[in-house]
């Protein structure tokens, strides 16, 4: 289980002077074996809630605990080797380095082709068109998205956060890619999406807010107000 | 042959012994074993220190190897070699130098490569060198290729240097005809107070001529690289020209582009970027489980690779 416990996360202003506020006091749980949608609009604070779970930031008050144990100070790299796998929003190109290659480092070992053709076409790639290319500024948005979801997979783990995985990706694959996340609901999963689609596919809820407090709930309770007109709205005022 | 001679052998061209077919292995400034045979023949020089590699018409999927290694300490070892690749012709040559040097002195080679590619061949030149031995001993290379590009032709250079080598400062000119190719791949890694100069000059003579040299490099410690590309567009011509490199505690690298579109129909592009490994790239891999350090170093790697 993952929980965040009265997190802030404060910035500070150019100049140093003032300090905003982007997440306050958010305490959320993540049950394993579950998958967490977590939505709201544009600089709701999604992203940073991941970024905080990765350890990329670290909170300014509050704490990260992962199955009873306070992970708040440990580094990107222990978090990672605990089993935490990240998809970032924005796929970071390598020029200059094959897919093959980081694949090989995501998995932490030399990978046949076979394996490869595994974790590219769960992603919906052929592995032989992409293996030898660079992950740099030649592949698409969407094939530079989907590569960063297959080192996660092929990387593995116990806690997926995955932020905006479907951004960008053609709606032809979309099945094949909530199928894909659907496959990891033995794991603890957050996924941040705008979709109906992946909302679907949902345990719980969340929905963060610059203004208020988070507003957690189960699928059914929170989908139906999510998808009408007024759905951020109604969502907070129904649950 | 001995120990060392092996391994440099495998070092710079992958060889396990005596390779099949065409070759000739120099060491120390003598021919230590040769072999030629009726697809390509090789012939030494009377006039001065060198072969003549003649690779006849039409011959397709065949290779030479032409290693070369310095194990005697300091010495200076200059070579001319030239290749004739008739028409049609598509093979690989395998060079190479390999420097164990034990001393403090300077151990150097110098070699003049000159090919000349007939009409509608193919030729892919593989190129490493490697130093090793006493880290205050010298272990340099200052070679010089001249390639000529006719007809339909195409010459594919593939160089790296990976460490060891404290000095090299290698010029590189191709001349390319109608329709012809050449194409460059380098790799070039420098470490502690290794110094690197590259150059390239290209004479894009011919319409629909090309060329294309991508240089990847790394520099590290307080080594020194310079890139120098001066690409000449003198007819209907497609030219470009793309220097990478990752720059790594005290090194310095300086890239300097020069293209000349003397026609009004050439089209040249020179891309050049120099700077630290990307700090998202860093995180990025770090969020696989690697430590700063080892993401480092598997950037590098993989950059190289
Ligand atoms: N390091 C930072 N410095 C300043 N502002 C930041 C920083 N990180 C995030 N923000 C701001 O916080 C808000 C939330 O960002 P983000 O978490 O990316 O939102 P979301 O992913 O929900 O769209 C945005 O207004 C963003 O500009
Ligand atoms: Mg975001």
């Amino acid at each position: 289980m993952l929980e965040l416990k009265n997190v802030d996360f404060a910035v500070k202003e150019e100049g140093g002077k003032k300090t905003t506020k982007i997440l306050s006091d958010i305490s959320l749980t993540f049950p394993e074996k579950s998958i967490t949608v977590i939505t709201g609009q544009n600089g709701s604070g999604k992203s940073t809630l991941v970024k905080l779970i990765t350890g990329l930031e670290s909170p300014t008050a509050g704490q990260i605990i992962y199955n009873g144990r306070d992970i708040t100070s440990l580094s990107v790299t222990e978090r990672a080797r605990m089993g935490f796998t990240t998809a970032f929003q924005q796929p970071v190109r390598f020029k200059g380095i094959t897919v093959k290659k980081l694949l090989d480092i995501a998995c932490g070992k030399q990978s046949s082709l076979g394996q490869l053709c595994e974790y590219l076409s769960q992603v919906g790639l052929c592995a032989r068109n992409y293996i030898d290319r660079e992950l740099d500024g030649s592949l698409s948005g969407g094939e530079a998205k989907r590569i960063e979801l297959a080192m996660a997979i092929a990387k593995g783990g116990d806690v997926f956060l995955l932020d905006e995985p479907e951004a960008g990706i053609d709606l032809w694959s979309f099945s094949d890619l909530t199928n894909l996340f659907a496959s990891l609901r033995d794991k603890t999963v957050l996924i941040v999406s705008h979709q109906s689609k992946i909302m679907e596919i949902a345990d719980n809820i969340v929905l963060l807010d610059k203004e208020s407090a988070p507003v957690i709930g189960t699928r059914e309770e929170m989908l139906p107000a999510l998808q009408n007109r007024n759905g951020v709205c109604a969502a907070r005022k129904g649950v | 042959m001995e120990k060392i001679d092996l391994d440099l052998l495998m070092k710079i061209a992958d060889l396990h012994g005596i390779p099949e077919g065409s070759y000739n292995i120099r060491k120390d400034g003598k021919c230590l074993s040769r072999n030629s045979t009726s697809d390509i023949e090789i012939v030494p020089k009377t006039d001065k220190d060198g072969i003549d590699i003649i690779v006849k018409p039409g011959v397709k999927g065949k290779s030479v190897h032409i290693p070369v290694i310095l194990t005697a300490g300091a010495m200076l070892d200059k070579v001319y070699n030239d290749f004739y690749i008739g028409k049609g012709a598509d093979v690989t040559i395998i060079a190479g130098c390999g420097i164990h040097n034990e001393t403090c002195g300077e151990a150097r080679h110098d070699g003049v490569h000159t090919f000349y590619l007939e009409e509608g061949c193919s030729v892919k030149y593989i190129e490493r060198h490697y130093g090793e031995g006493n880290s205050e001993g010298k272990k340099e290379f200052t070679p010089i290729t001249k390639v000529y590009v006719k007809k339909n032709a195409h010459f594919y250079l593939e160089s790296t240097q990976l460490g060891g080598v404290t000095y090299t400062d290698r010029l590189t000119l191709a001349t390319v005809y109608t329709n012809g190719k050449f194409t460059v791949r380098e790799k070039l890694l420098t470490d502690n107070e290794e110094k690197a100069i590259t150059r390239f000059k290209v004479k894009l003579v011919g319409r629909d001529s090309s060329a294309e040299v991508v240089s990847r490099s790394v520099a590290r410690g307080n080594s020194y690289q310079s890139f120098i590309s001066d690409m000449i567009g003198k007819n209907r011509s497609f030219g470009h020209v793309e220097c990478d490199s990752i720059l790594l505690d005290n090194a310095r690298i300086l890239s300097t582009p020069k293209i000349d579109a003397v026609s009004p129909e050439a089209s040249l592009v020179h891309e050049a970027a120099v700077g630290k490994i990307a700090g998202e790239q860093l995180i990025k891999l770090m969020t696989l489980g690697l430590t700063e350090k080892e993401a480092e170093d598997a950037i590098i790697k993989g950059y190289l690779a």
